[in-house]
């Protein structure tokens, strides 16, 4: 086991530098740079001191050659360094603070109502099958599916306005300020997102149970006279739910980052929208940490979910 | 003594007739009527996509300033937006922009993808292990962060937003398929066409492609409805397809939702056709997941 776990540890290097060199690569591929773009923003695009760009290059170091500005970075990450914003010049790690606090909150929440929505209704689904709770579950799901988050969001707060006269607030507040007026803003994103992610969940927790429970042990278990809740839970489920947590989890990583729209709607100031204003500004270390910040959460846990299935099922350890 | 032949080698029975399209599909619908729902939406949405210009009740680009934020009334069945442009012609165009993107990215994925996976399983050994880094590498990026960072590199006409989109799905692809075709690389008829001396390029797409059209085809549909969600996602976010095109995650765009309250319409509409179309793609590609490959388990 331990072997394994050093193998699969080994491997996660030459992919968290690979996601690296991609984004390194990607953002010097965009043209512009930030000082450009800092230009273009204060509105003189046109009239630009070439001798003073040159100098804001030199100061920032994106004069410098490429393999050099890359080591840097790397040097920078090895020691646990983001560094500092290139566009506010604070370090980096203030700058994502209470963003990742916020996206870190409502990817929780979207889990939680992922998960409360999936196993009940897969569970459901599965001993059901074909009925029309079953179709009426995949419909629901598949619609889920469909559904764009951020258009619920919209309807959403179209139908608090339209019939209750009432907006969600749009100023976050830090839960641990007011947990109440947190609650009452990050409810709505987290179940409209939560809806959609809970679609995936609820038809791994289906397949995963209808398999299970044709098991021969669950037949035994039914033959020995067990009350049936007990052979749901205790049998089915718990064999059940392995990839089911795996779908959870995956999830979970790209929700971190993957927000983009949904907070664009609920006015959410998350890691998503500091992506998308940092790529437009050209903002190439912030930009950089957020990409490695998310990849690495997502490979982690990929990671993580091996271990797991290594450890559950010893098959696996010498493939 | 000479054996005599006999008439007939082996008793076999007669192989089964081939089935006409129309009653595989008339199977279909019996067993899956969900899938047939799916599928006669999809056509509707193909026709309408094709014979936009004829069933289109106005130009989808005409400004209008005297019906602005017009209610939907029997001029304007679905109403106006913010520059008097009618909302039904406009999401009839637009179904255009999101069958073009979604069939697209979704086929250059899913193939580029199958090929991908065959060739890592079919080869193994050092090309097998760079090709699998590579796609960790790509599938750890988040899918709208990549499709992002493509349309700012190439900029947004509609093949740049196909690339951005169609990239982010090849190594999903690619993993599935290569799960099959490590199985179907041991099948005895693919020793057999090595030991012919057949050349890789022809086992490969002689041999081994064929046998996995299974799961290509549920890649190929799944990606349709993946695809659609993320051009109107990149399009709502001003990265995707520029105004004055019609496409509906545009449509969503800016006035839709600072209107959202007195022309609630302008937000509405376009994002039900956005869900309509892809619960149909899903349902659709769902079912025929069912019906080709009940074990393969996507999405």
């Amino acid at each position: 086991m331990g072997r394994y776990i050093l193998k699969r540890f080994l491997l996660m290097v030459p992919t968290l530098l690979g996601v690296a060199v991609l984004t390194f690569a990607l953002l010097r591929i965009v043209p512009g740079d930030v000082v450009e773009a800092r230009y273009i923003a204060a509105g003189q695009g046109q009239f630009v001191d070439r001798d003073l760009m040159a100098q804001e290059r030199a100061r920032l170091g994106l004069d410098q050659p490429m393999w050099k500005q890359f080591a840097r970075w790397m040097w920078g990450l090895l020691r646990l360094d983001l560094g500092i914003s290139m566009w506010t010049g604070a370090p980096i790690v203030e700058e994502i603070k209470l963003r990742f606090a916020l996206s870190l909150q409502l990817a929780l929440m979207a889990t939680v109502v992922a998960t409360l929505l999936a196993i009940p209704l897969g569970l459901v689904a599965a001993l059901r099958q074909d009925t029309w709770v079953d179709y009426a579950v995949r419909v629901f799901s598949i619609a889920g599916l469909a559904t764009p988050s951020f258009w619920l969001g919209i309807m959403m707060i179209l139908g608090f306005l339209i019939i209750f006269r009432w907006l969600p607030p749009m100023i976050y507040t830090p839960f641990w300020v007011d947990p109440w007026q947190n609650m009452l803003q990050l409810i709505w994103p987290a179940l409209a997102v939560g809806y959609r992610y809970s679609a995936v969940a609820t038809r791994m927790t289906r397949s995963a149970m209808l398999e299970v429970l044709r098991e021969d042990y669950i037949r035994t278990a039914r033959a020995k006279g067990l009350w049936l809740k007990l052979i749901l839970v205790r049998h089915a489920l718990k064999n059940a739910m392995l990839p089911v947590v795996t779908v959870i989890g995956l999830e979970f990583a790209f929700l971190l980052g993957g927000l983009v729209v949904t907070e664009q709607v609920f006015n959410l100031n998350g890691l998503g929208l500091l992506f998308v204003e940092a790529v437009a500004r050209r903002d190439y270390t912030l930009t950089q940490a957020l990409v490695m910040l998310v990849a690495s959460a997502y490979i982690v846990v990929n990671f993580l979910m091996d271990i797991t299935y290594a450890w559950l099922d010893p098959r696996i350890r010498y493939r | 003594m000479a054996i005599q032949a006999p008439a007939r080698p082996l008793d076999l029975p007669e192989p089964e007739p081939r089935h006409g399209w129309l009653t595989v599909a008339a199977t279909f619908t019996r067993r899956r009527p969900l899938g047939a729902f799916g599928a006669a939406v999809v056509v509707v949405m193909l026709l309408v996509g094709i014979f936009a210009t004829v069933l289109a009740p106005y130009d989808p680009l005409a400004v209008d300033f005297g019906a602005m934020l017009g209610a939907p009334s029997t001029e304007h069945w679905l109403g106006t937006d913010a520059f008097g442009r009618d909302v039904l012609s406009r999401l009839i165009y637009g179904s255009r922009t999101a069958l073009i993107v979604g069939f697209g990215a979704a086929f250059f994925g899913a193939t580029a993808g199958a090929v991908l996976g065959v060739a890592s399983a079919y080869f193994g050994g050092r090309l097998d292990l760079y090709l699998q880094r590579l796609m960790d590498v790509v599938i750890s990026f988040p899918l709208i962060i990549l499709a992002l960072a493509m349309v700012s590199i190439l900029g947004n006409n509609l093949p740049n937003l196909i690339t951005a989109i169609t990239i982010p799905m090849i190594p999903r692809c690619a993993l599935v398929i290569r799960s099959s075709a490590l199985a179907i690389r041991e099948m005895p008829y693919v020793d057999a066409a090595r030991a012919a001396g057949f050349g890789h390029g022809r086992i490969i797409l002689r041999h081994m492609l064929p046998n996995v059209m299974a799961p290509y085809l549920i890649m190929l549909t799944a990606f349709l409805g993946q695809a659609i969600l993320l051009e109107a996602s990149l399009s709502f976010l001003g990265l995707g397809v520029q105004e004055p095109t019609a496409a509906w995650g545009l449509m969503l765009r800016g006035a839709a939702v600072e209107f959202a309250e007195t022309a609630p319409w302008m937000a509405i509409f376009p994002g039900l056709a956005i869900s309509l179309a892809v619960f149909a793609f899903n349902l659709f590609g769902d079912s025929l997941r069912d019906a080709l490959d009940p074990k393969l388990r996507t999405l």
